[in-house]
C-alpha cells in the first residue's frame, strides 16, 4: 500500500498556496505509507530566455553536509553563473551547465550526493521517515507552484531510503509516483539497459519512470508512451505524472489501486482517498470521480 | 416519535462512534442517529446489529455499513471502496455513487446505490439484492453465487464472471459478458422480481426492458476433455 497525491492550481491565485494545500493531503497519506515520502513541485522557470539555465535538486545522506564548499568545488570545476538553496541535506542548484557533465563531475566528486530532479520548472524533496515528518522538515507548507504531486511510501518490494522513495524523475521536468506494484519490471529494465538507459535503482516504479521518458526521448508524446506503457507494464499501478505544464493520471486495466478526483473551477486535486481531500475549500460541490482503467485523465497548468 | 441522536467526527473517534452503536444505543424506542462530519471516514456504522435508522450526513470512505444486520443506513454522498461488505440484513442506501467492491460477499438485506458503483460490484455475492441507479465497473458480480444484482445503467466489462447461481439484470449496455455468463430470456417471474425491487428503490423503469444474465453452468464441473484451455 502507498498514497498518492497531486494537485494543480487552476486558479492562479492559488498558486502561493500549494504547499498549504499539499502537506495535509500527504499527512494524511500517510496512514497508507509511513516510511518515506517525497513531492515534486513545478513553478516558473528560472530565467525565462535563458533556456540553458536549469535547477538540480540534490539529496545529501548527512543532513549537515557542507554545502557552502561544495559550490566552490563546483564553481571551481564548472563554472558559469551558479546559485545553491540549501535546506538542511535538500539543496536546489541553479547553473547552465549541461546535465550530462554535471552527473558525471557529481559520481566523480561527491558520489554520496543524489541528483533528485533536473529541469527548469521542477524541484524535488524525498526522504525517508513518516510523511508528516518530511513536510516539517524541508518546509512544504511554504512551498508555492503551479501543480505538484506527492507520495507516501510503504515498501513492499525494494529497499527503504531516499533514493527508493517516490517521485521518480528521468530526462527533464518530468516525475512520477505509482500506488501499487509491477510483476515484471526487470524484464522491462533490461529491455531499456539494452538502449543504454541508466537506473540508479532496483525499484519497480523506477523501470516505469524510464520506459515512459525513453518513449518521450524517442520522440513520442506522452500520452502516446502511455498506450505503449499499458502494453508493457505487467502488474498493478495507479501512476501519478507531471511534466512542466501537465498533471497526468492512469490506472491499470484491474484498476485495484485506487484513486480520487476532485475537480473544481479553481483545482484538480488528486488523492488515493477522499478522505484526504476533505480538507479542501469547496470539495463538497466538486465533481467527484474515480478514473476508469487505462484511461488516460490530464490537466494542464 | 423517533428519538434523534446526533454524531459529531469532528468531536469523536470512528472507535467511540462504533463502540456507542454497539453498546449504548437506546433499545426501547426507534432510534434515528445522525452522524456528521464522516469526511471520508472508513468502516462508520460497521457491524450494527440494530434496526435503528442511520443517516450519515456526507461523503464516507472503505467499507462503510459492513456486516450490517436490521439497521437502514443513508448516506448523504459518495461511499469508497466495500460498502455494505458482508451485509445480512437491513437496507444500506448510497444517495451518492460506490466506488469498487459495493456489497461484496452480502448474504441479505438490500444495497441500493442511487448513482454509479464501480469495478466489482456484487463480487461473492452469496444472497440479499443489490440495486444500482447508474452503471456498474468491471468484474462486476465476479463469482457471485446467490442473490441478485439489479443494474439500471450499462455494465462494464467481463459481467457475471464465473457466475454461480445469482442473477444480474442490466437495463442499459453491457460491455460484455465474463466466462460462463450467459443472456437469457426475461420471463413473467424475473420481470415481476425486477419490477418489485424497482418499486421498493421508488425507481420508475420498463422492468421488462432489462435484460437477464446468468450461469452456463459450464464451469461447475472439470472437463478432463477441454484440454485445460481453461
Amino acid at each position: 500500500m502507498c498514497g498518492i497525491v497531486g494537485f494543480l492550481a487552476k486558479n492562479t491565485d492559488l498558486r502561493r498556496s500549494l504547499g498549504e494545500f499539499v502537506v495535509p493531503m500527504l499527512t494524511c497519506m500517510g496512514d497508507r505509507g509511513p516510511d518515506s515520502a517525497g513531492l515534486a513541485v513545478f513553478g516558473d522557470p528560472v530565467d525565462p530566455v535563458d533556456p540553458e539555465l536549469r535547477r538540480f535538486n540534490l539529496h545529501a545522506p548527512d543532513r549537515r553536509f557542507d554545502w557552502p564548499t561544495f559550490k566552490e568545488q563546483f564553481g571551481n570545476r564548472l563554472g558559469g553563473r551558479i546559485e545553491l538553496n540549501a535546506l538542511e541535506n535538500h539543496a536546489v542548484l541553479i547553473s547552465p551547465v549541461e546535465p550530462v557533465r554535471f552527473q558525471a563531475w557529481l559520481t566523480e566528486s561527491y558520489p554520496a550526493l543524489h541528483l533528485l530532479s533536473t529541469g527548469r520548472v521542477m524541484d524535488v524533496y524525498k526522504d525517508e521517515g513518516h510523511p508528516a515528518e518530511i513536510a516539517r522538515r524541508y518546509h512544504f507548507s511554504q512551498l508555492t507552484g503551479t501543480h505538484g504531486v506527492g507520495h507516501t511510501r510503504m515498501a513492499t518490494e525494494s529497499a527503504v531510503s531516499p533514493a527508493h522513495a517516490h517521485p521518480f524523475t528521468a530526462g527533464e521536468d518530468f516525475c512520477l509516483v505509482h500506488n501499487g506494484s509491477l510483476s515484471n519490471p526487470h524484464n522491462v529494465r533490461r529491455k531499456l539497459e539494452k538502449r543504454g538507459v541508466c537506473f540508479e535503482t532496483d525499484n519497480d516504479t523506477e523501470a516505469a519512470c524510464r520506459f515512459l521518458e525513453w518513449r518521450m526521448s524517442e520522440g513520442n508524446s506522452l500520452e502516446s508512451a502511455l498506450q505503449q506503457a499499458f502494453v508493457e507494464l505487467d502488474g498493478f499501478y495507479t501512476l501519478l505524472m507531471a511534466t512542466a505544464d501537465q498533471l497526468i493520471l492512469v490506472r491499470d486495466a484491474f484498476a485495484c489501486k485506487p484513486a480520487v478526483v476532485a475537480e473544481t473551477a479553481d483545482y484538480v486535486a488528486i488523492s488515493s482517498e477522499y478522505r484526504a481531500l476533505a480538507h479542501l475549500p469547496g470539495v463538497k460541490e466538486a465533481n467527484i470521480f474515480e478514473p476508469d482503467p487505462e484511461q488516460i485523465y490530464s490537466w494542464t497548468a | 416519535m423517533d428519538r434523534l441522536i446526533q454524531l459529531d467526527l469532528g468531536r469523536i473517534t470512528v472507535r467511540e462512534l462504533n463502540n456507542y452503536l454497539h453498546h449504548e444505543l437506546p433499545t426501547n424506542l426507534p432510534v434515528h442517529v445522525e452522524i456528521l462530519n464522516p469526511n471520508g471516514m472508513h468502516s462508520l456504522a460497521v457491524g450494527l446489529n440494530v434496526p435503528a435508522e442511520i443517516d450519515i450526513r456526507g461523503h464516507a470512505g472503505y467499507f462503510i455499513a459492513g456486516m450490517n444486520q436490521k439497521a437502514n443506513v443513508t448516506v448523504h454522498g459518495n461511499v469508497g471502496w466495500s460498502v455494505a461488505e458482508n451485509i445480512m440484513s437491513g437496507t444500506v442506501r448510497v444517495k451518492g455513487c460506490a466506488s469498487e467492491c459495493a456489497g461484496a460477499s452480502g448474504h441479505g438485506g438490500l444495497l441500493f446505490i442511487e448513482n454509479d458503483a464501480s469495478s466489482r460490484c456484487g463480487i461473492s455475492l452469496k444472497g440479499g439484492e443489490i440495486i444500482v441507479g447508474g452503471s456498474v465497473g468491471h468484474m462486476s458480480a465476479f463469482m457471485a453465487q446467490a442473490g441478485t444484482l439489479v443494474v439500471c445503467g450499462d455494465a462494464g466489462a467481463n459481467l457475471g464472471d464465473s457466475l454461480y447461481e445469482a442473477t444480474i439484470y442490466v437495463g442499459g449496455k453491457i460491455h460484455s459478458l465474463g466466462a460462463d455468463a450467459q443472456e437469457e430470456p426475461m420471463t413473467a417471474a424475473d420481470i415481476a422480481h425486477v419490477a418489485g425491487l424497482l418499486e421498493r428503490v421508488g425507481i420508475r423503469r420498463d422492468a421488462a426492458a432489462f435484460k437477464r444474465v446468468a450461469s452456463k453452468r459450464s464451469l461447475y464441473h472439470w472437463h478432463a476433455d477441454a484440454g485445460q484451455e481453461y
